[in-house]
């Protein structure tokens, strides 16, 4: 079942002040996400992330195009009921503590008395927040709004929920916890929607990942097909060997580096079987210290889709003539 | 519905009663109320009369300050500061909405109308205690302790109604200052409306006449809620022409409410 499906979504801003005129930040994004699916929305800063969150909760209209959120328009009752978003830099209301601003959200679900207090424990736990529960928002920091929000996120143990950039503004205990949360939420069977610009965060996280540049959607698909395709060799350690030994692989060995004591660290293409390396090392005296894939990061793939568009679409983007 | 209207009114209630200025806006009306008793010791044989005028006036103009500072940021500050991002992907529809900040601020007002009309009473009560015999002079054509000047309050509260209404539909476009602005314009033209109805009579063009008709009915009518005059001096405001006006007001708050509803429902929030 589909969690989400957007057809050839668009959105144009109106900008200018005096000569008003379409300004294309989000262009034909057609995208499909599966239930229970962890999916990480990517982009440099405009690339129109945000601005497709707010289309899936309705709080932009689009200029044209599709969604159907878990079989449903957005803004459909059965939606509100069964997701929970946590917007970009969450603000919340100065007179109201995160405890009662939990409760009045609540509220809003149809929980009550005693359900309703557990649920805003409950939460107020799971995403670290103690004592500044009775303090006024107003006094609360940045990572602890942030906190909150993905708390509010949450209240109706919803089947879907799109995040914002969850990490913004978290230390590095906070943003393990807010992983922690995520495959928590997955492993119940919540499909996540999250935009992040932590790519190591999304390469923990995510099956699978769209990159927007510009408004326009490059690539889309399973992290390890992205990223599979980028293998880029292997990188092989070994004790014990000479000169003379490293020489009896020849060309195969595109960069050797000698880390001292008769060790070495030997890059291979990929190409190669590395067993066959290993054993005919072995052969010469050597031991295995270590051996691993050399993978492309996410952050290479992200960058490379970055450049290859610079300038293209992202430049200036007018709506072209009808 | 019902249950997500109360609670969006009730928070804006909250807001309100956390709110050190409106504190302080109450407190200062209360003030004056109670400072109305000396202006009273200074005019012989008018007192009661300065008093009930004082004590209502006071009321209009800070029902007046809280109705119109309060109401144009209702729905401004919400979208102005993105908290509306959180309440409405919940299950609050944008209507459901709106009538939550109108019913929130409709109850804040209230409890400071029957504040300061309770304030009001107090400083008559004790001027009746403190000196019985102007009660019996002034009681010829109004008691001390009238109880026709809640009808005053009444019809002051129904009226702050209608301006609450006019700030919350400029307030889901505009910003408070521009907001504002018009609603005190319109506050001020609406208490000379009456004139506007009766325009063909004084200028020559039929096109004047009928803008002026135009106008008549599409800005509010404020003077019929007025009657701080007529309770002062004792004369009967029929409560049939208190239920008219009531009814007048109920239309033009459904009337505005629903604009505003038209206008935030296909609003984007950026
Ligand atoms: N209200 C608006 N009016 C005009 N242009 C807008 C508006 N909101 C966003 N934009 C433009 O739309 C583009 C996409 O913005 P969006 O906020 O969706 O980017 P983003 O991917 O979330 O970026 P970031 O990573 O910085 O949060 C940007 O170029 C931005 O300038
Ligand atoms: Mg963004």
């Amino acid at each position: 079942m589909l969690a989400l499906e957007t057809d050839r979504l668009t959105k144009d801003y109106a900008v200018g002040f005096w000569r008003r005129r379409p300004y294309r930040a989000l262009d034909g994004l057609s995208l499909q996400v599966e239930a229970g699916e962890v999916f990480g929305l990517l982009g440099p800063n405009g690339a129109g992330k945000t601005t497709t969150l707010k289309l899936l909760m309705e709080l932009i209209y689009p200029t044209s195009g599709r969604i159907a959120i878990l079989g449903h328009p957005p803004g459909h009752p059965e939606v509100r009921r069964r997701a929970g978003f946590l917007p970009e830099a969450p603000y919340f209301y100065d007179y109201l503590t995160a405890e009662e601003l939990l409760s009045y959200f609540a509220g809003l679900f149809g929980l009550r008395d005693g359900a309703r207090r557990a649920r805003v424990a409950a939460l107020l736990d799971l995403v670290g927040i103690g004592g500044e529960r009775r303090l006024a928002l107003r006094k609360c920091s940045k990572g602890m709004l942030q906190r909150v929000g993905l708390a509010q996120a949450l209240l109706n143990e919803p089947d879907l929920v799109f995040l914002d950039e969850p990490m913004s503004g978290l230390d590095p205990l906070g943003r393990r916890d807010v992983r922690a949360i995520v495959l928590g939420l997955r492993d119940r069977g919540c499909t996540v929607v999250f935009s992040s610009h932590i790519l190591s965060d999304a390469e923990a996280l995510c099956s699978r990942v769209g990159i927007l540049v510009g408004g326009r959607l490059v690539a889309a698909g399973r992290l390890s097909d992205m990223l599979a395709f980028e293998v880029e060799g292997w990188e092989l350690v070994m004790a014990g060997l000479d000169e003379a030994a490293l020489g009896a692989l020849g060309s195969r060995v595109r960069r050797a580096t000698p880390l001292g004591g008769g060790r070495y660290a030997i890059e291979l293409p990929p190409v190669d079987d590395p067993d066959c390396a290993v054993a005919g090392l072995r052969a010469r005296g050597g031991r295995l210290v270590s051996l691993n894939p050399m993978r492309a990061t996410l952050e290479d793939y992200f960058v490379r889709q970055v450049e290859a568009r610079a300038g293209g679409p992202a430049a200036g983007r007018t709506v072209p003539e009808r | 519905m019902a249950r997500v209207v109360g609670l969006v009114a009730y928070h804006v209630f909250k807001e309100s009663v956390r709110d050190k200025v409106l504190y302080n806006l109450v407190l200062f009306a209360v003030l004056l109320i109670g400072g109305s008793y000396l202006v009273g010791q200074l005019t012989a044989g008018q007192d009661i009369k300065i008093i009930k005028d004082l004590g209502l006036a006071a009321s209009s103009l800070f029902g007046l300050f809280i109705a119109v500072f309060i109401g144009v940021g209702l729905v401004w500050k919400e979208v102005d500061r993105r908290s509306v991002y959180n309440l409405l992907v919940k299950p609050v529809r944008r209507h459901e909405f709106i009538l939550g900040k109108f019913l929130g601020l409709a109850l804040t007002l209230l409890v400071n109308i029957a504040v300061m009309a309770a304030a009001l009473y107090a400083v008559l009560a004790l001027m009746s205690w403190l000196r019985p015999e102007i009660g019996r002079a002034g009681g010829v054509e109004a008691p001390v302790l009238d109880p026709r000047l809640l009808k005053a309050f009444g019809l002051l509260y129904a009226q702050l109604l209608v301006v609450t209404s006019v700030a919350l539909f400029f307030s889901t476009f505009a910003g408070p200052l521009m907001s504002a602005a018009f609603t005190f314009g319109l506050y001020v033209v609406g208490h000379f409306n009456e004139d506007l109805a009766h325009f063909e009579d004084v200028v020559q063009s039929p096109a004047a006449g009928w803008l002026g008709k135009a106008l008549y009915y599409l800005l509010p009518n404020l003077a019929p809620f007025d009657v701080k005059l007529a309770a002062v001096h004792g004369r009967e405001v029929p409560n049939l022409y208190c239920a008219l006006t009531a009814g007048y007001g109920l239309l033009y708050i459904a009337a505005m409410l629903a604009l505003a509803v038209v206008i935030f429902q296909r609003r984007d929030f950026k």
